[in-house]
């Protein structure tokens, strides 16, 4: 019955999207004939496909469980995803981007940062952290499609992880990142008017807009006597300020997240892709609103599964018990209970876009971070084929990435929002790192290479020795300052423990480049005419 | 407050769909900038950048 309607959907989704990827090929020859073809493509194809890339199974089942924890105040990362990561993105940072890999002739983030500070060392060593750090990200975004299978389907996660990775797999490896803009789109449709759907049907079925939200303030004692201690007051409400709490939902959730999705790999390469100016500012009306409709309605449901669950006298607890504390597992638990079965095919459906389309591009990524910076430009070792190297280590990056997928369930404590750690690592690692260098690089000719690569290593370096050592949600599962100190973290009783690596290192890093910067020499200014040609 | 609690929670929600409206009236204003012959200089630059990337596979 259920399963059957499931894999037929599955298996319907699938093939539409085999055909899609079948017809933009065969409609090109080369890249040169995409985009020429792209021209008359139209406008709303080319904007969904961008909102696609941005959002994954990560937004949607990692952090709709976060909010089911946090509670809404994590819609204001849903704020910062559109304010930063879509209009600051796509306006400030996107266009600069765009000319700027052109006039460098660069064609993966590490070599446009490379050839801007005229670093091989600075390309190789981003090339290398990429392919090292981002399995966390795509590891936690096979975590959200992995588990929702495995809920869906009554099968164990192992045996969902290898489905859903062997599915994506195949995909990723016929595909790549060009000539996917039919797939992305369909993809796309289909995550909005599921998304759509889930929120009229939960706001529906809860007794409208005010009245389900008055119903979530009213449980507010039920998240006091499970998280009161660490400074919740409810989900309606920020939790007190200064709290283990507070600083978990500002500074990871928030901060770690919302600020970090600047300085996104595989976005900037996504903003070099783009044909035109134009498309960036269309790709901003679609962008916010696919993006508020997205992470907006994840987190809004996510915390309103509370009052499901309560009230439900088959569960009789809040999401998080009735999840057996496993925060991943509730936005699952609640589709396949509170939602008709055609929806939870529905649903099946569009994980699999939102995880096909992410990882797409962050495999994509990685293995031209490995391949053709790491190797081919970083340690500079000529290899007969740059697709062959980037294929095989894509192939790399999938086995990493699901070697964390299937590990990471296993390495934080119980009741851990893994998926939005995960994530959150990932995107604070790239803004200490990259943040300072790729805006400096972007918008001024007076940081230097040497400010470049001090302000990439002091984040690398201050974001790991926080990460191992200080931030006590890794440095306690990690063991490493255990085995070290003989203490489980060196913050001691202080709230540090509790405080994001981005909040320490981001700054660390912005202040080094600066100042090493200041007190070396200026770049030569034939290069820098070659990298701002056509930018004011 | 739309039934939400606190005042930080019930302006996160109303911003997040003021800054979608935003994004909106954006498109919007600029759907057409720049301009055709802009856009049409854009991309051959485009189609010129395309060309060099090594991984860039001609198909018979």
């Amino acid at each position: 019955m259920n399963i059957l309607l499931i894999t037929i959907v599955t298996l319907v989704y699938l093939i539409i999207t085999a055909f899609f990827g079948y017809l933009g090929w065969r409609h090109t020859k080369d890249a040169t004939d995409f985009l020429l073809a792209g021209r008359k493509t139209h406008p709303f194809i080319m904007a969904v496909s961008y909102g696609s890339t941005f959002i994954s199974t990560s937004a949607i089942i990692g952090f709709g469980g976060a909010a089911a924890v946090f509670g809404m105040g994590v819609l204001w990362l849903t704020f910062l995803n559109i304010g930063v990561g879509i209009f600051i993105a796509f306006v400030i940072f996107g266009k600069r981007t765009r000319k700027m890999g052109h006039n460098l002739d660069a064609h993966t983030f590490p070599e446009l940062i490379g050839k801007r500070y005229n670093s091989k060392l600075l390309q190789g060593a981003s090339g290398l952290m990429i392919f090292v750090a981002m399995p966390l990200y795509a590891g936690s975004v096979i975590i959200g499609g992995a588990q929702f299978i495995a809920q869906t389907l009554s099968i164990s996660y192992e045996a969902a992880l290898f489905f859903f990775v062997a599915v994506v797999a195949v995909y990723v490896i016929m595909g790549g990142l060009k000539g996917v803009l039919y797939t992305d789109a369909f993809q796309g449709v289909i995550m909005f008017i599921s998304m759509i759907i889930l929120l009229i049907a939960t706001y529906w079925m809860l007794g409208g807009v005010i009245d389900s939200h008055k119903a979530l303030t009213n449980i507010a004692p039920e998240a006091v006597k499970v998280w009161g201690k660490a400074g919740h007051e409810g989900w309606t409400t920020m939790p007190a300020t200064g709290s283990v709490f507070w600083w978990q939902l500002i500074s990871t959730i928030v901060l770690g997240v919302g600020i970090g999705v600047l300085a996104q790999p595989q976005l900037a390469v996504r903003f070099m892709t783009v044909k035109s100016d134009r498309e960036l500012n269309r790709g901003v009306l679609i962008g916010g609103v696919f993006i508020l409709m997205m992470t907006g309605v994840a987190f809004t449901v996510g915390a309103l599964t509370n009052v499901y669950f309560l009230n439900n006298p088959a569960f009789g607890k809040i999401s998080v018990l009735a999840a057996d504390k496993r925060v991943d597992n509730i936005i699952p638990l609640y589709i396949n209970s509170a939602m008709p079965v055609w929806f939870t095919a529905l649903f099946m459906v569009t994980m699999l876009a939102a995880a096909m389309s992410t990882l797409s591009a962050q495999f994509h990524t990685m293995g031209s971070a490995f391949g053709r910076d790491f190797i081919e430009q970083g340690i500079n070792i000529k290899t007969g084929s740059t697709i062959l190297t980037t294929k095989v280590s894509m192939g790399f990056a999938i086995i990493l990435s699901t070697f964390l997928a299937y590990f990471l369930p296993r390495f934080f404590e119980q009741g851990s929002a893994i998926i939005a750690i995960g994530t959150a690592i990932f995107m604070g690692l790239c803004a200490a790192t990259f943040l300072p260098l790729y805006f400096g690089g972007l918008f001024t000719r007076r940081i230097t290479k040497a400010g470049a690569l001090a302000g990439f290593f002091s984040g690398l370096a201050t974001s790991s020795f926080w990460i191992m050592f200080i931030h006590a949600k890794e440095s306690v599962p990690l063991g490493l300052c255990k085995a070290l100190f003989g203490v489980p973290t060196l913050a001691g009783q202080s709230s540090l423990q509790f405080v994001d690596p981005i909040v320490i290192a981001l700054p660390v890093s912005i202040v080094v480049t600066i100042v090493v910067s200041i007190f070396t020499k200026s770049p030569d200014s034939e290069h820098l005419e070659r990298c701002f040609s056509g930018l004011r | 407050m739309l039934g939400l609690d606190g005042v930080g929670v019930f302006l996160a929600y109303i911003m997040s769909i003021f800054a979608g409206i935003g994004c909106v009236v954006y498109g919007i204003k600029n759907w057409n900038t720049p301009a055709d012959a802009d856009v049409d200089k854009e991309i051959n630059e485009e189609i010129e950048w395309e060309k060099s990337d090594p991984e860039n596979e001609e198909r018979d």
